[in-house]
């Protein structure tokens, strides 16, 4: 894996040890409000489910895993990198999609928006057209290279948003509810997109059957984690416990 | 953030995404129709409406640059301005003055906005909107406009005049939006609380 | 799209869009200096044969950018004719007017994006004082992208008012639009910095050459 020419970086690198996200001890809270508290998890499968009701503290939990937010007390660690001290090197590894696709796209057309993130890392032009072209190639969007990307559907928009986040290559990627917004077919065909991937993935949702296949599913309410194991004991838990 | 490094002062993203997001919306606020008010001799364009509400509900550095983005789009070609226009064109044009003011006029609010936040309420919105929105505003655009068409300052002070009612309503939409919003989403941070906020 | 460009192969479109400011930039202030109605009308004369003659610019795309000082001009020249006389006038007029022309020009044989990148260029300097370049050039892309959905975020609003028969409150619909604003403005902060946004400076030199071309 190359990072390109960067000086910061490679130090960061190196001081990768322990393979996972390892979360210990992890308690968040905006203000007075607790999101997450006394969260322990080591995660190393190549996939992991979230489920949780609304504001029971999984995006947060999802945000955490990328540095996007830095736990209040606790550490989180991505493959031996601290999110608190290394986020640059975190981000790297760790790609996130977005529910709104809408707000994850901010170039105005599809191709620039493919070349932002591996711009970012600093790869050469030839590079980043590379990348581009593989990811318009690969999700069907080849047609729209440079049509605006606010005339693509919500399906199409999710998958730009996706390809945007796979064009910077990362090892692991956390979606955040990716189908919430998107009708019954799009979601199937973004849920194909997953299982497609080599990457591990940690899927953050509340459409159940988007976990099949999973390996590992956890549940959180309240800001804990009170549910952790195979999907095929953890889902039919939680929804009997949903009445 | 803490765990900024680098040479360069960091400007949160979050920054950069209010900044284009404003400028976004004073163009939307170029595509409605102006509107007729009983009364005014003018109809009004909203556009102006987007300066003050840049300034009151982003604060100085942010209202202000929003709309310097919106000017540096408008002179690279895009038709944002109300009736479509954009271009250098009317950068040259006799009232561009007017148009250089946007960004200041925004700044102005904002700063007046900050300075007022703590009481913040219709009326020093008001005051932010009237003094920012439409003095800066003139006090640019009729000596501009003076200068560039050789005409002297009374004759370009009183041919701008039919056009404050107009303002002085917007100014009052402008303030009753930002309280508003400040209420349900307040944006600007004190400096005392960002030290906590983080 | 949302652009004055008009597409051509012209020596005008393919001349670097950082020159075509510089002579634009020049001729505003050789205008100024001078004071000859022979000159003036020269240099309309000049920018609209390099207009229409070399880039080939259909009549109506200057005028669409000229037409909103149309009645300023001539209010300008009936103004100068009662206070002053017919010379200084005229000279006003064709000055303004050669000025408009010469920039219609040039923003009808540039594409918004290689605009962008002399912005982006110009900015430079700004490094000095801890500016970055490339940040600007980001910020402009990305109103580009944001116009066309606050526009439809807005359309929305306005239809789910006049479902609950709202009629047409026009500042009613300017608070939730803005506090939806804001609100995308979070994520859109976050997913900037996911995308690697916030990550160290990089040359951007290949990329500016790539889209002035």
């Amino acid at each position: 894996m190359r990072w390109g020419r960067r000086a910061a970086g490679g130090a960061d690198d190196a001081v990768a040890t322990g393979a996972g996200i390892e979360l210990r001890g992890v308690r968040h809270a905006f203000g007075e409000r607790v999101v997450l508290d006394g969260v322990t998890l080591t995660l190393t499968e190549h996939r992991v489910g979230v489920i949780g009701g609304n504001g029971s503290g999984k995006s947060t939990l999802a945000r955490l895993l990328n540095g996007l937010v830095v736990p209040t007390s606790g550490t989180v660690r991505v493959d031996g990198l601290d999110t608190r001290t290394q986020v640059r090197a975190v981000r790297r590894r760790v790609g996130f999609v977005f529910q709104d696709p809408d707000a994850q796209i901010v170039h105005p057309t599809v191709a620039e928006d493919l070349a932002f993130g591996p711009h970012n890392q600093g790869l050469d032009d030839a590079e980043v057209a590379h990348r581009v072209e593989e990811m318009l190639d690969r999700y069907g969007l080849a047609g729209h290279r440079d049509h605006p990307a606010h005339l693509l559907s919500g399906g199409q928009k999710q998958l730009l948003a996706i390809a945007g986040v796979l064009a910077m290559r990362p090892q692991r990627i956390v979606f955040d509810e990716p189908t919430t917004l998107l009708d019954l077919a799009n979601t199937r065909r973004v849920a194909r997109v997953i299982d497609e991937l080599e990457q591990d993935v940690v899927v953050v949702t509340h459409h159940l059957d988007l976990l099949d296949g999973f390996d590992r599913v956890l549940v959180v309410e309240d800001g804990q984690v009170v549910a952790d194991g195979a999907p095929a004991e953890t889902v039919p838990w939680y929804v009997a416990r949903m009445g | 953030m803490r765990n900024g490094s680098g040479t360069f002062r960091r400007v949160k993203s979050r920054d950069l995404a209010y900044v284009a997001l404003f400028a976004a919306i004073v163009a939307v606020l170029g595509l409605l129709p102006p509107v007729n008010v009983p009364g005014l001799p003018v109809p009004i364009t909203a556009q102006t409406l987007g300066v003050m509400l840049a300034g009151s509900v982003l604060g100085a550095k942010r209202g202000g640059l929003s709309l310097l983005v919106f000017l540096a789009l408008v002179a690279a070609g895009a038709p944002l301005l109300s009736g479509g226009r954009g271009g250098l064109a009317v950068f040259a044009g006799p009232t561009a003055g007017y148009l250089y003011s946007w960004p200041i006029a925004a700044f102005v609010i904002g700063l007046l906005t900050q300075l007022f936040w703590k009481r913040f309420n219709l009326a020093w919105a008001l005051v932010a909107n009237m003094i920012g929105g439409i003095v800066v505003i003139y006090a640019i655009g009729i000596p501009f406009t003076a200068l560039f068409g050789d005409v002297s300052l009374w004759a370009s002070f009183t041919g701008s005049f039919t056009f404050i009612p107009g303002d002085l309503v917007k100014a009052v939409a402008a303030s009753v939006v930002a309280v508003a919003v400040r209420r349900a989403y307040p944006v600007i941070e004190l400096p005392s609380r960002r030290a906590t906020a983080g | 799209m949302l652009s004055l460009y008009v597409p051509g192969d012209s020596v005008v479109h393919r001349v670097r869009a950082g020159l075509k400011l510089a002579v634009l930039a020049a001729l505003g202030v050789g205008l100024f200096l001078g004071d000859s109605p022979v000159l003036m009308t020269g240099a309309l004369l000049l920018t609209l044969v390099v207009g229409v003659a070399v880039a080939h610019l259909p009549w109506l795309a200057l005028a669409v950018q000229v037409r909103p000082v149309w009645l300023w001009l001539a209010l300008l020249f009936g103004f100068h004719l009662l206070a002053t006389d017919l010379r200084t006038g005229t000279v006003a007029v064709l000055r303004l007017l050669a000025l408009l022309v010469a920039a219609a020009v040039v923003t009808a044989t540039t594409r918004v994006t290689a605009m962008v990148a002399v912005i982006e260029w110009l900015a430079s300097p700004l490094r000095m004082v801890g500016v970055r370049p490339d940040r600007i050039g980001l910020v402009l892309a990305m109103t580009l992208r944001f116009i066309p959905l606050v526009a439809d975020k807005a359309a929305r609003i306005r239809e789910a008012q006049a479902a609950r028969g709202g009629s047409r409150v026009r500042l009613g619909m300017a608070v939730p639009l803005l506090i939806e604003v804001l609100r995308m403005a979070t994520t859109v902060g976050e997913a900037l910095d996911a995308r690697g946004a916030d990550d160290v400076p990089v040359r951007r030199g290949g990329r500016r050459a790539r889209l002035a071309a």
